[in-house]
């Protein structure tokens, strides 16, 4: 059975703002958009949330959606959950402290690092790895971008994504529970608000893949929240937190888990990669599914070039990040106690809600429920194909050529969008040059073609 | 549907294109993750086979709505004793070529088991043809 309801998507158009050059259709990995009327069409089925379109866009047309940040305020507690690069974002001159006590200017009440949670999940992987059965490679299931890309592109490798919850769920799992049982917190009373880095956090949190419901309350866009943070710092006179609002120690593993080689490197046996940028991935997967590489036993892939520094709505520059992550992680104890970690009092706790449902493949690339049918836009696909020029130039709205055919052989657009086909029709007198303007409008609107454009050319 | 793929000998680089491709339609049709995952395993090793040990050969892909069937026509030094090739663990590989890891003999071992129907004909000197069918 495939999961037929599509994905959430994080990522949205600003329709006004954009003017349909085509650039997100371009890079898309998995050719989920197209244009039409000179805007861009996204395939929900698809879009994995890589954002990729988002740094391609040259008018901040698409964005990133996000709760309203007044919505901390519905909650008596509002808790922020930040991953632990966001301290990595400022700065040198700027101190954990004065990031503290200016988000508890803010109104948050407590803040917590997501990979507080970490020293527990390391033992999850190493006794998974342990395990005779657990089949080969093991695939990291902590990038969400990279689980969707599976389900979409590589659905014969679902079932060797790890089903283990990442790092998030379960330090927001711990900070639920600690909170009532501790200081004898409502329930209903406690806002986890989580500072996302990337598109596909937000969209896992909002449709959490093989699971049923999120215990995160709200996302705010790190960038956001880093305007928000340094803007206050730089006003001055925060005053201090309340004492128990303060950052845990964390323990170099910890720090480092988000970094490329953060997950391999607790791996002490057999051979593990990490691979991260979604086309490495993808060129990777391609080779593993042929069946070409084996005796890996462990894959961390990530979607963001240097993982999660790299990711789209970091306010620092990767490689700055990156470095400063490090510099911490130096500073950090190798392994932290109880003490220093409370989360650990609860692993057993942790432990036993550490498993995601089944995640389903959804293939992106069948043509149709009946063999036959897809058969047929197959083999119609394939003859247009030959028949186009294979530049690639995008003129048709659509990603390549090869991408065209297969939209014309599903009978989901017209061959005549074809420039090249159009001047062929042309020559031989069946398509008027009215007709062609009329194809060229559906496709990219009417704006790019008003004869004002060229008024102020000297064209002879 | 019928798709004619060349494969040269000795082009390591290139083996797994073959299957790439193949893999790619079985799935724009639909078929069964378990079954295109058989199919590819047996493709893969079968075009490997040609690049190892043929000088040339040419894929055919025939696609039906309830089948696959592949040819792999090659010309090469062809197998004297194909019973014995198809034992698991059979190779011809030199001791040194298996020092290195490969020539495990497993290839053709792994075919049949990858297949609902397969069949090897060869005439040394000449070639051999490897047809393997896969129901869906
Ligand atoms: N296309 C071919 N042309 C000539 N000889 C072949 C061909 N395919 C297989 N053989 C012969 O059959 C033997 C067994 O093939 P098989 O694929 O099982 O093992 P292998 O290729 O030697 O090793 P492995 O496939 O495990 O790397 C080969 O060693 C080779 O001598
Ligand atoms: S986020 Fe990624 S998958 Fe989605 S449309 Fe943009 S580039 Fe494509
Ligand atoms: S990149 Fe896409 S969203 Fe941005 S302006 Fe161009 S067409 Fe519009
Ligand atoms: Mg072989």
């Amino acid at each position: 059975m495939e999961a037929q309801e599509s994905f959430h998507h994080a990522l949205k158009f600003k329709y006004d703002l954009c003017i349909g050059c085509s650039h997100c259709t371009e890079c898309c990995p998995t050719a989920a958009i197209h244009i039409e009327n000179g805007r861009p069409v996204l395939d929900d089925n698809r879009c994995i949330d890589c954002g990729h379109c988002y740094l391609a866009c040259p008018v901040h047309a698409i964005y990133i959606e996000q709760d309203d940040f007044q919505t901390i305020y519905n909650y008596k507690v509002p808790v922020l959950l930040c991953p632990s690069i966001f301290g990595s974002q400022f700065p040198d001159k700027v101190k954990e402290k004065d990031i503290v006590a200016a988000v508890a200017d803010l109104g948050f009440r407590h803040i917590y690092e997501v990979e507080q949670s970490v020293d527990v999940i390391k033992q999850l992987l190493s006794k998974k790895m342990q395990d005779p059965d657990r089949g080969m490679p093991v695939i990291s299931s902590f990038c969400p971008a990279i689980v969707r890309l599976i389900q979409v592109k590589f659905p014969s490798l679902v079932g060797n994504l790890m089903l283990t919850k990442p790092p998030l769920d379960l330090t927001a799992l711990y900070i639920k529970k600690h909170l009532v049982e501790t200081q004898g917190v409502a329930p209903e009373d406690i806002g986890i608000f989580y500072v996302a880095p990337c598109a596909a956090k937000i969209a896992a949190v909002k449709s959490p893949v093989g699971d049923e419901k999120s215990p995160i309350d709200g996302v705010i866009n790190m960038n956001y929240l880093y305007n928000k943070v340094l803007r206050r710092i730089k006003q001055g006179d925060c005053p201090p937190p309340p004492a128990d609002l303060r950052m845990n120690i964390l323990s170099k593993d910890a720090l480092l888990w988000a970094l490329t080689d953060g997950e391999i490197s607790l791996l002490k046996k057999g051979r593990n990669l990490a691979i991260d940028d979604v086309h490495n991935v993808s060129t990777f997967l391609e080779k593993l599914e042929n069946e070409d590489i084996d005796d890996i036993d462990f894959l961390e892939l990530r979607a963001c070039d240097q993982s999660c520094a790299g990711g789209i709505l970091c306010a620092n520059n990767r490689f700055l990040i990156v470095e400063k992550q490090k510099y911490r992680a130096e500073k950090s104890p190798a392994e932290v106690t109880v003490k220093e970690n409370g989360l650990l009092a609860d692993a057993d706790y942790l432990d036993k809600h550490s498993k995601v449902g089944k995640v389903e493949p959804r293939s992106m690339d069948k043509l149709d429920n009946d063999i036959s049918v897809a058969m047929r836009k197959m083999e119609k696909s394939i003859s247009i194909n030959k028949h186009l020029p294979q530049i690639d130039c995008r003129m048709c709205g659509y990603q390549s050529c090869k991408e065209f055919s297969l939209a014309v052989g599903s009978e989901k657009t017209d061959i005549k969008r074809c420039v090249f086909i159009q001047r062929i029709l042309e020559q031989n007198a069946r398509l008027s040059t009215e007709e062609a303007l009329q194809i060229a409008y559906q496709i990219w609107g009417t704006d790019k073609f008003n004869p004002d454009n060229i008024a102020d050319l000297a064209i002879e | 549907m019928v798709f004619e793929y060349p494969v040269q000998g000795g082009d390591f680089t290139n083996a797994g294109t073959v299957s790439s491709k193949v893999k790619k339609m079985m799935r724009q049709l639909g078929v069964d993750a378990g079954v295109i995952k058989r199919t590819i395993v047996a493709l893969y090793e079968a075009e490997v086979n040609i690049v190892a040990h043929a000088y040339k050969g040419v894929i055919t892909v025939q696609l039906d709505s309830d089948k696959i069937y592949i040819k792999l026509d090659d010309e090469g030094p062809g197998i004297p004793d194909i019973n014995q090739a198809m034992q698991r663990g059979y190779s011809t590989a030199s001791p040194e070529v298996r020092e290195m890891g490969f020539g495990a003999g497993m290839g053709l071992p792994n075919i049949k088991a990858n297949s609902d129907v397969l069949e090897v004909h060869s005439v040394v000197g000449k070639g051999t043809t490897v047809e393997i069918t896969n129901n869906f």
